[in-house]
């Protein structure tokens, strides 16, 4: 059955859709940089032509892992798990004493969730890492005997695990929701998702950058401004109303849930920023030219996958 | 028809050793004092684990790679056809032995003629991996008979962080975790500057390094 991969109806408007619009984006960013920036100097428009450089690399990706069905995709996301989970960890206070703590995290927690990710297991990937991962982890820790600092380093790797394994696995997850009238197409709902909380950042972005006078949580994101914040929102909610021909939902329906993602998105943004701030640190890595680390960019999927899929999963699901 | 084979399992290694390590550590090179540039130089950096040379080895841009040989004790690198292997065809070291009632050759005269041939150095001054709380070892004075014999070759001071708690001494399984590799200003010896003098510059020099990079580091205790 491998050779015969059905590709959803919808999905390759979709990319085409996306294309273009990249290709908007670079050809502006290149007048802008030929007007404003020839010499390199302007790092608003460096900054931006870096961004749209790397939003080529991550649609591509995401592209080929969503023509490649689910296989593609859950590959792509434990990767993500795992580079994002790297960067986490690595801001932690953890001891020696953790070393085989983190060596499990890393080499059979993230694995096994995504096993049952793949295996569309629901009631394993659900509480494997909240019930299994967070008894059994602490109890790994204690085995040398260090109790320096005990409570932060397990609540850490805990939290490290969570936001990194088992809220970014819920956008695979998405492919086992059983959705009567919409078999085979689920790659959809990932679609949506991925594009109205990407989409709500850049246009917050956007919006920031041209009105944004007040700033929102100057203390914890120094970017971030009420009218951004506006109008960012405001615009994902109607790009979720537009993409409502590719979802199980009616118009109104896409609506509110690409308001609820867009809000979760950029409240999971103001959380990751408190814990940067926390750290001292700016970004969370630098793989991403431009971006910053995986978390700079997953920070808002992370807080909207979960939630979206137990809605979706609550309102529509057959099972 | 050996020696291709061996040259070019070598090279099929070096890209495999790279990966692996990219993987694990994601090491990013910061150009602090100097930039990667195709000048002479001795890069001294810390040393806590045996992977550190690897890292200094992959951030430089592979022309300068390919000019630059570590220096590793012969005593660990020695005892097996595998770690002959690696040290010698891969990564092209310049095998010292430690234990001076033994050896037949000078240290210092191997290092010259890596320097002599116009190649650069990856030299761990503190001699041996440092596993206990302080940040560095005591310097041996190679560092300063090599700046005093070869005054137009740089030195640079390269601190590699977090690397020591990616396999902290005794583990066996990595840990991935982000390392950086930064590169400080160049350093030299002054006209008439005493051994011990200079030894404690090239440190403080070093451990200045530190303190710019990443802070979560540093609360890492053994």
């Amino acid at each position: 059955m491998m050779g015969n991969v059905m590709v959803p109806a919808g999905l390759v408007t979709l990319l085409g859709v996306i294309v273009g619009i990249l290709v908007l984006a670079s050809v502006t960013g290149y007048v802008l940089q030929r007007r404003f920036s020839p010499q390199g100097d302007n790092e608003v428009i460096e900054n931006l032509n870096q961004r749209i450089h790397s939003w080529w690399i991550m649609a591509i990706l995401m592209g080929v892992a969503l023509l490649g069905g689910r296989t593609g995709v859950v590959l792509l996301f434990a990767f993500a798990s795992f580079s994002a989970l790297r960067e986490f960890i690595s801001l932690i206070p953890a001891r020696r004493a953790d070393h085989w703590t983190l060596a499990l995290a890393f080499f059979v927690v993230l694995p096994v969730q995504y096993v049952f990710i793949w295996q569309q297991y629901y009631g394993m990937y659900s509480i494997f890492i909240p019930v299994y991962a967070f008894l059994l982890l602490p109890v790994i820790s204690t085995l040398r005997g260090d109790s320096h600092g005990y409570l932060e380093r397990v609540s850490e790797v805990q939290w490290a695990l969570m936001i990194c394994v088992f809220c970014v696995s819920h956008v695979p997850a998405l492919l086992s929701l059983d959705i009567p009238g919409y078999e085979g197409r689920n790659v959809l709902l990932i679609a949506f998702l991925i594009v109205v909380v990407q989409l709500s950042d850049v246009l917050q972005y956007v919006w920031g950058k041209l009105l944004g006078r007040r700033k929102i949580a100057p203390n914890l994101s120094p970017s971030k401004t009420l009218e951004g914040f506006a109008g960012g929102v405001l615009s994902a909610t109607l790009v979720g109303a537009v993409l409502a021909w590719m979802t199980p939902f009616s118009v109104l329906q896409a609506a509110v849930l690409a308001l609820m993602i867009a809000l979760l998105g950029f409240f999971g943004g103001l959380v990751m920023s408190a814990i940067k701030r926390d750290r001292g640190i700016k970004d969370w890595g630098h793989l991403i030219e431009g971006h910053g680390g995986f978390i700079d960019r997953l920070d808002s999927v992370v807080f909207s996958a979960p939630i979206f899929f137990h809605v979706v999963r609550y309102f529509w699901s057959a099972s | 028809m050996q020696g291709i084979l061996q040259r070019w399992g070598a090279v099929g290694i070096g890209v495999l050793v790279r990966l692996l390590a990219r993987l694990v550590t994601a090491a990013r090179p910061v150009w602090q004092g100097i930039e990667p540039l195709p000048k002479q130089r001795i890069y001294y950096a810390n040393h806590a684990s045996h992977g550190d040379f690897v890292l200094i080895w992959m951030t430089l841009p592979p022309r300068l790679r390919a000019q630059t040989r570590p220096v590793a004790g012969a005593d660990y690198w020695q005892t097996s056809a595998i770690r002959r292997f690696l040290i010698q065809d891969v990564f092209h070291a310049v095998l010292i032995d430690r234990r001076p009632e033994q050896r037949q050759d000078d240290p210092l005269e191997q290092m010259g003629k890596v320097l002599e041939d116009g190649d650069s150095l990856i030299l761990f001054p503190e001699g041996t991996r440092n596993t206990g709380d302080t940040p560095l070892l005591p310097f041996k004075s190679g560092l300063y008979h090599l700046a005093k014999a070869y005054p137009q070759v740089e030195l640079i001071p390269v601190w590699i962080d977090n690397l020591n708690r990616v396999l902290p001494k005794g583990e066996i399984v990595p840990v991935p975790l982000l390392c950086t590799v930064t590169y400080g200003a160049p350093l030299a010896l002054e006209a008439g500057e005493d051994k011990a003098v200079f030894l404690a510059r090239a440190e403080r020099a070093l451990l200045a390094l530190s303190n710019s990079s990443d802070p979560s580091a540093r609360e890492w205790t053994q």
